[in-house]
């Protein structure tokens, strides 16, 4: 049974084209996927992100439980409002989600997991919280909208109330903070996002979303399809669970080694994994490849290089850049004479660092 | 799309490829308005040599758009005589005109028979129709 988000009539209204994605019905694009690329790049877009799971945490031993639930340290987070991003890993260091944490209070904090692991995460983060005493809630009933590109902020901020305008300008970067928004909605405004570009993602009561959507299009902010945010979220070098990792692949594996924490005398589930892969020596790394010919990366495409086989996980064209790019996982110390086999046709690629885009402009050396 | 914006000239291949036969016999060829919009932002385009053989129902050319790479089916058999250049650089031309300036290559077909064996216009829309639902 597919999902549906609040946004969903609203969405076909629009004339979008909908597809399956992890068992929600959701927009792929409105009309050109590409110019819904360069409106966030250029501009300001919006996407429906209701899809993805938000869940709140509860008790006095709320902190103590994340210290030992993820991988990046929990105690980063300091200030009411704060987030952090952080992998959740099994026993074997492997990636069960990556998520975002929210320091909401004392004994309160918030996770937005993603959507197509809700269920495995939810059965996860509640095995674990018992010994915590720590309550997981779910809240099915907010929806998510992100509001991204260079002129993003100013555009949501102009909707706000009057009071909440200056607190919500000078909040910062993966900060979070309520705020009241059009008609007085209740809105939990976090400066945080999946495209590269400055914005927010917008957490509220789901029976407000299609009007703050409507207001927003109004302040002329366009519609954007999960298509887009696609495109942009590779350009920004930000990896897609399920693509770039899982559960059999280790951060030091997908690119997130800045998201490992070994603070002293913290045992969190899977460091044990991760310090004897790091002693052993991490055999495999992710890296960035971009293809200077005609022709797309695409997942699942095999990379030859000198040092054995790899494969390309996250590939697209990258419409900033007017030529593909992607993430792949290549043999330790596969950096030079790179190839990859598209249809049977072997191409050589550039290893490059990411991001391929910051800033709505190419990185140096894409 | 509606039946009556698919151009009454057409043929179709069931894998969405259009033909129309112009002066001199030679065949136009392209994809529907349907399956540019299925397949979303084309990228790029990888068409035949001029003076090539194809194969009717064999692929002659491809496109990618930022989602998939599609092969696209040579609706009559014979010989290249022209491909349309400017889709090398905007090859979202297939996108905004499919019917028109989006075409793709045209054949000097060896066997006219083969029309006869391509959907019509209202046949075509049938087949879209039903694969909607």
């Amino acid at each position: 049974m597919t999902q549906k988000t609040v946004l969903n009539a609203l969405h076909r209204e629009l004339g979008a084209r909908m597809v399956d994605f992890g068992g929600w019905d959701m927009p792929i694009s409105y009309g050109s996927q590409i110019e819904e690329h360069h409106v966030v790049r250029r501009d300001a877009g919006m996407f429906d992100v209701s899809h993805m799971t938000v869940v709140d945490l509860h008790g006095a031993r709320a902190r103590e439980f994340l210290r030992h639930l993820l991988a990046n340290s929990v105690d980063k987070l300091k200030v009411q409002g704060k987030a952090l991003y952080s992998c959740m890993l099994n026993e074997q260091g492997g990636v069960i989600d990556d998520l975002i944490v929210y320091l909401l209070g004392d004994e309160h904090f918030r996770l937005v997991v993603n959507a197509a692991t809700r269920e495995k995460d939810l059965a996860w983060i509640e095995r674990q919280a018992k010994a915590f005493d720590v309550a997981a809630k779910e809240r099915p009933e907010f929806a998510m909208i992100a509001v991204q590109g260079p002129h993003a902020r100013a555009k949501v901020i102009g909707l706000l109330h009057e009071v909440d305008r200056p607190r919500i300008e000078k909040l910062g970067r993966f900060a979070a903070a309520a705020a009241q928004g059009p008609h007085g909605m209740p809105l939990f405004i976090a400066r945080t996002g999946y495209t590269g570009e400055d914005g927010f993602e917008i957490i509220l009561p789901e029976e407000h979303a299609v009007a703050l959507w409507k207001e927003l299009a109004t302040a002329g902010v366009a519609a954007c399809g999960l298509g887009a945010r696609d495109t942009l979220r590779l350009e920004a070098g930000m990896n897609l669970y399920g693509q770039d990792m899982d559960e059999n692949v280790t951060p030091w594996e997908a690119g997130l080694a800045w998201t490992i924490a070994l603070d002293a005398g913290r045992d969190f589930i899977g460091r044990k994994a991760l310090e004897a892969q790091q002693a052993a020596g991490v055999p495999r790394t992710m890296v960035g490849l971009v293809l200077d010919e005609k022709g797309v990366l695409r997942h699942g495409q095999k990379v030859l290089t000198p040092q054995g086989e790899g494969e390309i996980l996250s590939g697209s064209f990258a419409p900033s850049l007017n030529k593909s790019v992607a993430f792949a996982r290549v043999p330790a110390g596969a950096t030079e004479q790179l190839r990859v086999d598209i249809r049977g046709r072997e191409v050589p690629v550039r290893l490059v660092k990411f991001p391929f885009v910051r800033d709505g402009k190419a990185c140096e050396g894409i | 799309m509606s039946a009556s914006e698919i151009p009454g000239d057409l043929k179709f291949l069931k894998s969405h490829e259009w033909a129309r036969v112009e002066d001199k016999g030679l065949v136009r060829v392209g994809i529907s308005d349907h399956a540019q919009e299925q397949l979303g932002d084309l990228v790029y385009v990888e068409l035949p040599e001029v003076g090539a053989q194809v194969q009717a129902g064999n692929g002659a050319a491809t496109v990618e758009s930022v989602k998939a790479a599609s092969d696209i089916y040579s609706p009559v058999s014979g010989e290249i005589v022209e491909v349309n250049e400017s889709l090398a650089d905007k090859p979202e031309t297939i996108n905004e005109d499919a019917y028109g300036e989006g075409w793709l290559f045209v054949v000097k077909p060896s066997d006219r028979g083969e029309l006869d064996e391509l959907l019509d216009a209202d046949a075509y829309a049938e087949l879209i129709e039903n694969e909607d639902h």
